[in-house]
């Protein structure tokens, strides 16, 4: 059953013809995997978890274990059409239907199909007494008559700990759990076990030392109020996985799971130019524009200019019936369309044809990974070819260097991957050329062109310029150029040669001298 | 407490397991030793009819549940420590109030 065929293009997908031999063994070996069809988990796993194996998640409580696994069996229902049991040892079927609600999940109808069947053990310790000798024979018969009378390929038991809670005899417990899982590999299941994340194991009761084929590990973390849900394949016996902790999101949608990082880079790239929407700027480039699929970082402090540049580039994409999708982390949709229309940008139309969605949201509304999730899910849905994201310094606030750097990575990936032209602003709090900010740092090696703005105060005057100061594979102009701003847009000066620019900077200088030495006279 | 009231045990078992013998036994010695009132005792093998084992909450094997008189008690294992199993089912109460 292990497929590529099945998950999204992503790069975890092992490609036979562009790695070695080494790893074509591996994958011809590899025992089948059942697809989670939880978005990503699959990519990390490279086909999904142990087929008609048991595989533990464990995690502290509120990780989204029982979300996981609970979408693990709809899924298996609805993709696959594998029927599942949901053995539950916590929450009764009545609760978890109407847990699952919230994300869109009718347990109820599937029920009705005999596609799921919730089995609720309720194990009270107060209604128990123990005397003597047993084991757990009922629970297998239960799970077993569950099984069959639905036909069941999936199984998940949440959380199967809480039998230590119910009843004292440890030793038969453990005994009897080591049975079960024996003979739910006997039975052919492919299973799902949750368990409650210990202070120094992985699970309370050490259930990972008989689950001996996958293990996953869901964590919650709180950084700066931000939350965070990251998973990690701590292993997978027999198996190549992802091995970084990988954050993941619970929305209406479910559990999706975000790779952080590809192994490789092997982007299909185009030698189509296409216009930066500035006449004069195009001109700077050898090329005479962006190479399609180019990523651009703007930089420049306030007021600089950064977003009618970037207004240009939608409306040139807009203008080329190329949809745009415009990530304003700053101003409101209104807000940007009237400001930009003041310098003769008139996005207003492109908004009503659809071309252009403007998103606005405040960077603080999410953690990082919870913004990425939500440029994906834009990005698939509008599939726009060219994204701007205004000001990506926003988000930078929101995260560690080493997250924002990450993120990134993993934004230029995908938009590299679907050839999405991509502009990203990015605010500078110092006028200096040397200054790198944050942004500047984590952005400025992934990105293929960076055109930096600036403001220039001389003689009582700002005076606007702009330089660019890479673009890959591409020869660029090296001058600084000075631009105004009118009504009609962005009007880029003639260059102003270096020799008359420093001949000018000395006359400034002079003059400057020369008052002071009336002064002193 | 009427005296035409009858205690009704229902023992689960899975196949004729020494543990399920042992407990059935146990359980017929109390009662008779012990229980001044009518009763039966009902076994149901699960390996015959497994759908039963979702409605009294059973996993552990044997268990004893006691259906009447109500509420439901619950004893699981082979029944070995009868003070435990007097005092779980209530059999022990019962017997001293009588001889008051």
């Amino acid at each position: 059953m292990f497929c590529n065929g099945i998950i999204l293009p992503c790069p975890f997908t092992i490609n036979p013809s562009a790695v070695s031999s080494i790893f074509m063994k591996q994958d011809d070996n590899v025992f089948p995997k059942t697809s989670t069809g939880i978005a990503g988990l699959d990519e990390i796993t490279g086909g999904g978890i142990p087929k008609g194996r048991p595989t533990l998640i464990c995690g502290s409580a509120g990780s989204g274990k029982t979300i996981l696994a609970i979408q693990f069996l709809i899924k298996g229902i609805t993709e696959y059409d594998e029927p599942g049991v949901f053995m539950s040892f916590e929450e009764s079927a009545k609760d978890l239907t109407q847990n699952v609600r919230s994300l869109g999940f009718d347990l109820e109808e599937l029920m009705l199909q005999k596609k799921l069947k919730i089995d609720h053990v309720r194990v009270e310790r107060s209604e128990i007494q123990e005397t003597g000798e047993y084991d757990l024979e009922g629970l297998f018969i239960r799970l077993n008559h569950a099984i069959d009378s639905i036909g069941a390929k999936r199984v998940v038991l949440d959380t199967i700990e809480s039998l230590f809670s119910g009843l004292t005899n440890t030793g038969i417990l453990r005994s009897e759990i080591r049975r079960l899982f024996q003979w739910l590999r006997e039975k052919g299941v492919t299973t799902i076990i949750t368990g409650e994340r210990g202070d120094t194991t992985l699970t309370r009761q050490g259930l990972e030392e008989y689950v001996s084929d996958c293990v996953i590990l869901l964590d919650f973390r709180v950084i700066e109020q931000i939350a965070t849900r990251r998973l990690r394949i701590v292993k997978y016996r027999g198996s190549t996985h992802g091995t970084n902790e990988y954050p993941f999101l619970i929305d209406e949608d479910g559990v999706s799971v975000l790779p952080i990082t590809s192994l490789k880079l092997e982007h299909k790239i185009s030698t189509e130019i296409i216009s930066t929407g500035v006449p004069g700027l195009d001109k700077l480039f050898n090329g005479g524009g962006y190479y399609r699929g180019n990523s651009t970082l703007v930089t420049g402090c306030a007021g600089t200019a950064k977003t009618i540049l970037a207004a240009y580039f939608a409306l040139n994409s807009c203008k080329r019936n190329e949809r745009v999708l415009y990530f304003s982390f700053e101003e409101s949709p209104d807000q940007l369309v009237r400001n930009v229309s003041s310098v003769g940008i008139h996005l207003g139309p492109y908004i009503k044809s659809k071309m252009l969605l403007i998103h606005a949201s405040r960077p603080s509304l999410h953690g990082l990974e919870m913004h990425l999730l939500s440029l994906h899910k834009h990005i698939r849905e509008f599939k726009p070819q060219t994204i701007i994201i205004d000001p990506i310094s926003s988000l930078i606030t929101i995260g560690s260097k080493g997250e924002v750097r990450a993120m990134l990575a993993r934004l230029m990936d995908m938009l590299k991957m679907h050839h999405i032209n991509s502009l990203f602003t990015s605010l500078n709090d110092e006028e200096s050329l040397n200054y790198s900010g944050i942004s500047e740092e984590a952005i400025s090696s992934l990105v293929d062109t960076w055109i930096k703005m600036r403001n220039e105060e001389t003689g009582g005057n700002r005076i606007r310029s702009l330089y660019i100061v890479k673009s890959r594979g591409m020869g660029h102009s090296s001058e600084i150029r000075d631009f105004i701003i009118t009504d009609r847009g962005i009007e880029i000066m003639n260059a102003v040669s270096p020799v008359k620019k420093a001949r000018r900077a000395r006359e400034k200088a002079e003059t400057f001298s020369e008052n002071g030495t009336k002064h002193k006279s | 407490m009427t005296k035409d009231e009858k205690w009704e045990f229902w023992l689960y078992i899975a196949g004729q397991t020494p543990k399920s013998i042992l407990a059935l036994e146990n359980i017929t010695k109390y009662s008779a030793a012990y229980l001044k009132v009518k009763y039966i005792i009902e076994v149901i093998d699960l390996l015959k009819t497994p759908q039963m084992a979702e409605d009294d909450q059973i996993f552990a094997i044997p268990t004893l549940v006691r259906k009447a008189p109500k509420p439901f008690k619950k004893i699981i294992g082979d029944l070995s420590n009868k003070e435990k199993v007097l005092t779980g089912l209530n059999i022990r109460s019962i017997t001293a109030a009588d001889e008051i």
